[in-house]
């Protein structure tokens, strides 16, 4: 048998991100007390952890479905640009969004100042409320994705028939929706549940105290304030135990992650013609417009006002975060690649199982173990920004995997008989073949990984001394100190950042020859 | 030329017997209903099909084992034999360096095989700028410049309309005079075969028959061939 594309790059990749998860892991472990003990500060912390994600994953999910249904039904100007909103969140920087959040809802926020207007006092969205509020702004749109997906795949035929037949809403409902629903909501409850169960960023800035902390926030904090390793390790045993055993029991139910596909075709629909629906529909789509864009425009707004009163530390910052990020996202392309390769040749659900691998490591987790590991031999500071680079590769890496292993089977399907009867193999495999025919969804894979790495807020700050920073590090040390304007800008600037990066990949994927 | 040795080839519950020789330079039509094994039989000749037992042996070499590029044999599918991200010199350079990394004689050698069927100045489209008929003389090209002493052909024309299939089928023989190869080619149709070749195996039930001149089987088809011709 000839030698196959990814044959040994795929397992020698994967077994490289598994080698470096194990060795943080039993770093991690020999510094924890043995036997393990846990006492009712870390119980708190876990039931907060686990309380947070399933509310998040709740609301997320429950105004998702009315939001998926009515963009489903309706066609209207802006249809297309809403959808493609949805899609935003996973580009956009964490920090960025907590900081519009906070513009919007926070204590001096605009509704707050509008209530104090009428002389009633201002919402607080710090602790379980922010945390929940700011999960359900990144989750929401992935769930009416995810659920919009669902109602898409409803053959257009069976409208047909409900239109030529005059089956009212609910009949419409029972026949058709419910029983999609009920296949993919479980999946995207599953999902959103795990994604927040090692929420940091949101946590280190809306959260905090003894009763908002997540577990990710605890090892940071047992990390950074009281530098109790053995503490910081029985928390990431803790975490690994949670998010692995979740993640786990939801790998069954996850939905296929479609992050490009043709979510803006509309469908002529017949049903659900009434005034009293179109208004619903109306009001769900334009709430959650409201929901998502109020946040961005008051970054715009206050970013564009506050440009102008950055330190000098933020250009340094945004350079270091650029290089961080094309760092990060070479070293995802390089075990992307390999890796597609190698599970688009496989059965199908390999792909699965490494998706969950990334959804359960936490990255705090292997930031406290290489930690330790570089600790006796070098000042774990020095590493600080490879190890950043190298820990956003790791968590890129399963979306990315999943968006290029479809690609890659689909190359092989149509072309990989052509290229065995003309002897095509090894690197001009790749160059001639894989390459090309893959080449659209390696840019957006690659703008997706580039655009998350510049905009983590997580490992750095284990690691950084108070001369280097990301660009959201740096912004969030500008929040920390009041200086809302500086970091009003500092978040355009990243914001900026994010979108360029991920618009360069992905328009250099799109002019693919075809 | 070619012998296929007590070949038995197993995929689920079906299975297909073949046991026959081909002389060198002979063009060869593989008749049979659709579903017989005609592919299958092709396939495993080409070394896409794992074969249960048996050997393949072409020019006094057994290929049984070696993988598809590395067996003297040229071959043609239904459809996709042209990437349609690279120009047709480029898939016709395959041909020659799969690595496609051709020297300048090797260019100028692209270019004739090109002209030679009637693509002149087409170095430079991709597949899908031209016609289904282009593309099917690109491919052709691509077999000429292999020059492997055994063609395959499962059906590339089928896509094409009768002119221009019967146009390709002699364009196909031209090639194969020209590379002195030796042509096995599927067909449904028995005009096909009875124009393009001088021999049939009629595959049927699992069996591979050995090949037979061809005005010699249609002056007195077998029962399964008469009921597969409808006369």
């Amino acid at each position: 048998m000839a030698q196959r594309a990814g044959a040994i790059g795929g397992p020698v990749a994967s077994g490289a991100v598994f080698v470096l998860i194990l060795a943080a892991l039993v770093a991690v472990t020999s510094k924890a007390d043995w036997p393990v003990r846990f006492d009712a500060s870390d119980w708190a912390v876990l039931r907060f952890t686990v309380w947070q994600a399933v509310l998040s994953a709740v609301l997320s999910v429950a105004f998702a479905i009315p939001v998926a249904r009515a963009l489903a039904r309706r066609r209207f100007a802006g249809r297309g640009a809403l959808v493609t909103l949805l899609g935003a969140p996973f580009i956009l920087p964490v920090i960025v969004a907590v900081l519009g959040i906070l513009t919007v809802f926070g204590r001096a926020g605009w509704i707050s100042q509008t209530l104090g207007n009428f002389g009633l006092p201002p919402i607080s969205i710090y602790g379980l409320q922010g945390v929940v509020l700011a999960h359900v702004f990144f989750n929401m749109p992935l769930a009416t994705r995810l659920i919009l997906q669902g109602w898409q795949a409803i053959p257009a035929e069976q409208y047909r028939l409900v239109g030529q037949l005059g089956l009212p809403a609910r009949t419409v409902f029972q026949t058709l929706e419910w029983p999609m629903l009920r296949q993919v909501v479980p999946g995207a409850l599953a999902l959103i549940f795990v994604i927040c169960l090692t929420s940091f960023a949101v946590a280190l800035t809306l959260g905090g105290g003894p009763r908002a902390t997540t577990i990710e926030l605890a090892i940071y904090q047992a990390f950074r304030f009281d530098f109790d390793l053995g503490r910081a390790a029985i928390l990431s045993l803790l975490q690994l135990v949670v998010a692995g055993t979740a993640a786990a029991l939801a790998l069954w139910i996850l939905p296929p992650l479609v992050l490009q596909s043709g979510l803006d075709r509309p469908l002529v629909r017949w049903d659900a013609r009434g005034l009293t629906h179109r208004l619903l529909d109306a009001g769900w789509i334009g709430a959650a417009a409201l929901f998502l864009l109020l946040p961005l425009g008051a970054v715009a707004v206050s970013g564009a006002i506050g440009l102008g009163q950055m330190p000098s530390s933020v250009w340094a910052a945004t350079w270091t975060s650029t290089w961080v990020a094309v760092l990060s996202t070479v070293l995802l392309v390089v075990m992307a690649l390999p890796v597609a390769a190698w599970l688009g040749q496989s059965a199908k659900g390999s792909a699965e199982a490494i998706t969950l691998l990334g959804l359960a490591a936490s990255p705090l987790m292997i930031g406290t173990g290489w930690f330790i590991l570089i600790y006796p031999v070098a000042n774990p500071q020095s590493f600080a920004l490879p190890v950043t680079a190298m820990v956003n590769a790791m968590m890129a890496l399963p979306f990315a995997v999943r968006i290029l292993v479809p690609g890659m089977r689909q190359s092989f399907a149509d072309y990989g008989r052509l290229s065995r009867a003309l002897g095509v193999k090894g690197f001009a495999m790749w160059r001639i073949v894989l390459l090309p025919r893959i080449r659209p969804r390696l840019g957006f894979a690659a703008g997706l990984g580039a655009a998350m790495s510049v905009g983590d807020l997580g490992v750095v700050t284990l690691f950084a001394d108070p001369e280097v920073a990301t660009l959201p590090l740096q912004m969030y040390r500008l929040m920390g100190s009041y200086r809302t304007e500086a970091a009003s800008g500092a978040a355009l600037l990243l914001l900026a950042l994010a979108l360029g990066l991920f618009w360069v990949c992905d328009n250099w994927g799109r002019h693919a020859e075809r | 030329m070619l012998s296929v040795e007590e070949l038995i080839i197993e995929q689920g519950d079906f299975i297909l017997r073949a046991d026959f020789e081909i002389e060198a330079g002979a063009r060869v039509a593989v008749l049979g209903p659709s579903g017989a094994g005609k592919s299958t039989l092709l396939g495993a000749i080409g070394g896409y099909v794992p074969l249960a037992k048996g050997r393949v042996v072409v020019n006094a070499r057994d290929v049984s084992g070696a993988p598809p590029d590395q067996r003297d044999i040229a071959m043609l599918f239904q459809d996709g034999n042209l990437f349609p991200h690279l120009t047709l010199a480029q898939n016709v350079g395959l041909g020659l360096r799969p690595a496609l990394r051709l020297t300048k004689a090797e260019t100028a050698q692209v270019r004739e095989a090109l002209a030679r069927v009637g693509l002149a100045g087409f170095e430079h489209r991709k597949p899908g700028d031209v016609s289904g008929g282009q593309q099917s003389r690109a491919a052709l090209a691509r077999m000429l410049i292999q020059a492997r002493p055994l063609m395959l052909l499962d059906e590339p024309f089928s896509a094409l309309g009768p002119a221009l299939r019967s146009e390709m089928l002699e364009l196909t023989s031209e090639v194969a005079r020209d590379a002195g190869a030796t042509v096995i080619m599927i067909t449904h149709d028995p005009k096909d075969a009875e124009r393009a070749s001088d021999q049939i195996v009629f595959v049927d039930a699992g069996q591979a028959h050995a090949p037979r001149a061809v005005a010699d089987i249609m002056a007195d088809p077998p029962e399964a061939l008469r009921a597969y011709l409808g006369v």
